[in-house]
């Protein structure tokens, strides 16, 4: 196994994350605190991102139908949900919580409506890149999982 | 003591919502060398704070938060454990953070939050403990000044951030040298038995404070005239804080009270009740003073004591003297929520010997404060910490949708006079264990109309004569023979998850109705917190957000039987594991 391709591959898939906007220098930070007291720190912090926004989606999801034109609430989910995705630094879709946001101010039922499949959307792809990303880190080998790739 | 040495093993509680941020934020806390606990609820956040008052240095806490409004927790902690808070929040609109700083928050940091901004938080502690000694140092003897500068003194790091509180001291294990430097002032041993502050001790203590009339009243003077052999000041000094602070929320309560029945707003349910309650209310503490406006500073209670004295129906708003923090509202600003002074509501008078002549481990008095329907929020809003009905526990209440209900000790337990509300689950048979008393308690709370919630702010279990308020607001289960003290159910604070170790007498469950609580909690999970076999018959410290956000929350919140990851909006439990 060629364990030194396998991590330039990982780095440069994180590199395209973050060219593509998907994730910012949040997560960055949040691999700074990987260290040996926590070896897997940033996969669990991202596990536990895409278990919790999930949560939260569906919440939103509830919402929408179940309180229709509440903006409001729908506003204070979304909000909670942005808040969780500054966490890793999920830019692209805390991008989309916002534009729900704008919606929900404006009142805009079919914008608020519009976004949220954008976020949905968002939450998935990350969701899958992450996990290869992730996997690859892995199959580069414990060295490769405890280090930062090099941007 | 190195002076600019970093303040190391720093003691955070950090209270968010939110999993993943509550995840980074602990490991970033950590890697400052802070020594962390983390917290998912704010209402397990403020019994956290008040098992163990003084086992804090400082907390962190998001703004938005569904159970609790943070600006809410902001304002309960600042009043009753007076600590430095900072706020966190996404939002940085100016708006936002004003409020925060009204709130008393000392910082109001933006998500994502930056691990050099937190390295740096140590320095709101040491702000506060230079403002401690300034009042002190203006108000009473010199005897605080003195010891707090002991303190000071004879501090490495780990014990820079010990207060001067004597029960503090106690429970610092690693701190016995510095308590001999400290204690050496006062004559006192390192090993100080713990002050139980029964019903003739502490009417000793009002007669005190009476004699010597609220203005001029000191520790000092207080121990000289309660010539108490073993009282130390620091012990009267600590109780005339608590008790401060419990007059001052009376007096918001009764002023609440006044002004919501003239608001006229209530679905009236409770308006006779309210007004009722509220006289008899007014009359009942045998403090014989006025109630004094609340404040933290110690110096400013003391002139408002004095300005009250004659009006023990006093329903002026009284004005803002703590310049500190800003939390003594407009009584008539219904939007405000802040209304701080109420919130120093949860006093520590957590034990309530009510009846000296029963046996005293058969009678577990529970204070249950219920809201009457009629209360609107916004009243809710502005006194969280509402003594407002000492409802008749058989009487037909429905609870307001959104209660506020950060219910404070009902003052009646602590005063000799009989409580307005008090079940008293008499006990047959000596009832050594928490367990036994249980569903005795169950079987009070199920008495009640179901659709009243009954938050039991505390349940002062007295199950020894020496039950009693501690000093620093304990809850006092361990006073009970043979019960688990409360160390027991503490959180392990190095435990990353901050999970709590359980006990089966000794229990914080927060967020939980206890109206609706099963008999056995088995795994009962709370957002940040995870029980195992919690006892319900210990003390339950049930609070109710006043300020979810969202109403749909408060009606998840009452309809669910458990707290569990059923519930929309509460986050899957379990997340630390």
């Amino acid at each position: 196994m060629d364990y030194s391709n396998l991590r330039r591959q990982a780095a440069s898939m994180k590199k395209s994350l973050f060219d593509q906007g998907y994730l910012d220098e949040q997560f960055c930070q949040v691999e700074d605190l990987q260290d040996e007291a926590s070896p897997n720190f940033v996969e669990e912090v991202v596990t536990l991102f895409f278990k919790d926004s999930g949560r939260l989606m569906s919440n939103i999801e509830q919402a929408l139908e179940k309180y229709p034109r509440d903006f409001s609430r729908w506003d204070a989910y979304m909000q909670q949900l942005k808040g969780s995705c500054s966490s890793i630094g999920a830019s692209r879709m805390k991008n989309e919580c916002m534009s729900f946001r704008d919606s929900c101010g404006q009142g805009n039922v079919e914008g608020c409506m519009r976004s949220f499949q954008k976020v949905k959307r968002e939450h998935a792809v990350l969701r899958q890149k992450l996990e290869s990303y992730f996997q690859l880190l892995r199959q580069a080998g414990p060295a490769g999982a405890a280090t930062r790739p090099v941007m | 003591m190195d002076a600019t040495a970093f303040p190391y093993g720093l003691r955070v509680l950090v209270v968010d919502d939110d999993p993943t941020w509550l995840k980074i934020l602990e490991k970033m806390l950590r890697k400052c060398s802070y020594e962390v606990t983390t917290c998912g609820l704010a209402r397990v956040a403020l019994d956290i704070l008040r098992e163990r008052k003084n086992k804090f240095d400082i907390v962190i806490s998001d703004v938005n938060m569904p159970d609790m409004d943070g600006f809410k927790l902001l304002e309960h902690i600042g009043l009753e454990m007076d600590l430095p808070v900072i706020m966190m929040s996404i939002d940085g609109e100016t708006s936002r953070v004003m409020k925060g700083v009204q709130h008393g928050a000392c910082d109001y940091l933006l998500k994502p939050v930056r691990m050099k901004e937190l390295r740096n938080i140590w320095q709101h502690v040491y702000r506060k403990k230079m403002h401690e000694v300034k009042e002190i140092e203006g108000n009473d003897s010199c005897d605080d000044l003195q010891i707090l500068r002991n303190s000071f003194e004879g501090l490495d790091e780990k014990s820079l951030f010990m207060r001067s509180d004597s029960d503090t001291m106690r429970k610092r294990k690693d701190m016995d040298k510095d308590h001999a430097d400290q204690e050496s002032s006062d004559g006192n041993t390192v090993k100080k038995a713990r002050v139980v502050w029964s019903v003739d001790l502490h009417q000793k203590f009002v007669n005190a404070v009476n004699q010597i009339g609220f203005d001029k009243v000191g520790p000092k003077k207080i121990l000289d005239l309660m010539n108490v052999p073993g009282l130390t000041r620091e012990n009267v000094a600590s109780h005339l804080q608590k008790y401060r602070l419990y007059l001052s929320r009376l007096q918001k309560q009764n002023e609440e009270r006044i002004l919501g029945a003239a608001r006229q707003d209530f679905s009236h349910k409770g308006t006779s009740e309210n007004l009722n309650l509220r006289s008899s209310f007014q009359e009942q503490p045998n403090i014989g003073n006025g109630y004094p406006h609340a404040s933290q500073n110690i110096q400013t209670q003391t002139k408002m004591l004095d300005s009250q004295l004659e009006d023990t129906k006093s329903t002026l708003p009284l004005p803002a003297p703590d310049k500190k923090r800003t939390l003594v509202s407009d009584v008539a600003d219904s939007q405000n929520v802040t209304s701080a002074s109420s919130l120093g509501g949860v006093l520590s008078f957590k034990s309530l010997p009510v009846n000296q002549d029963r046996k005293p481990s058969e009678t577990m008095i529970l204070e249950c404060q219920t809201w009457s329907g009629g209360i609107p929020s916004k009243q809710f809003m502005q006194y969280p910490k509402h003594n407002h009905e000492r409802c008749d526990l058989l009487g037909d209440y429905s609870c307001l949708p959104k209660p506020d209900l950060e219910h404070p000790v009902g003052p009646s337990n602590l005063y000799t006079p009989p409580p307005l509300i008090s079940m008293s689950c008499s006990m047959e048979g000596g009832a050594r264990d928490f367990s036994d008393v249980k569903p005795a308690i169950m079987d009070c709370i199920k008495s009640l109309s179901p659709a009243m919630r009954c938050t039991v702010d505390s349940v002062s279990v007295q199950l020894s004569d020496s039950v009693v308020t501690s000093t620093d607001g304990d809850l006092k289960f361990s006073s009970v023979d043979g019960s688990p003290s409360n160390k027991d159910c503490c959180l392990d604070q190095t435990n990353s998850q901050g999970t709590l170790r359980p006990s089966p007498e000794s229990s914080i469950i927060g967020g939980t109705e206890l109206a609706s609580l099963p008999d056995d909690l088995p795994n009962y999970p709370l957002h940040g917190v995870s029980f195992e076999n919690i006892g319900l018959s210990s003390i339950d410290l049930l609070h109710y957000s006043d300020a979810m956000i969202l109403s749909g929350l408060q009606n998840n919140w009452y309809d669910e039987l458990e707290f569990s990851s059923d519930m929309m909006d509460y986050p899957s439990i379990d997340l630390f594991v």
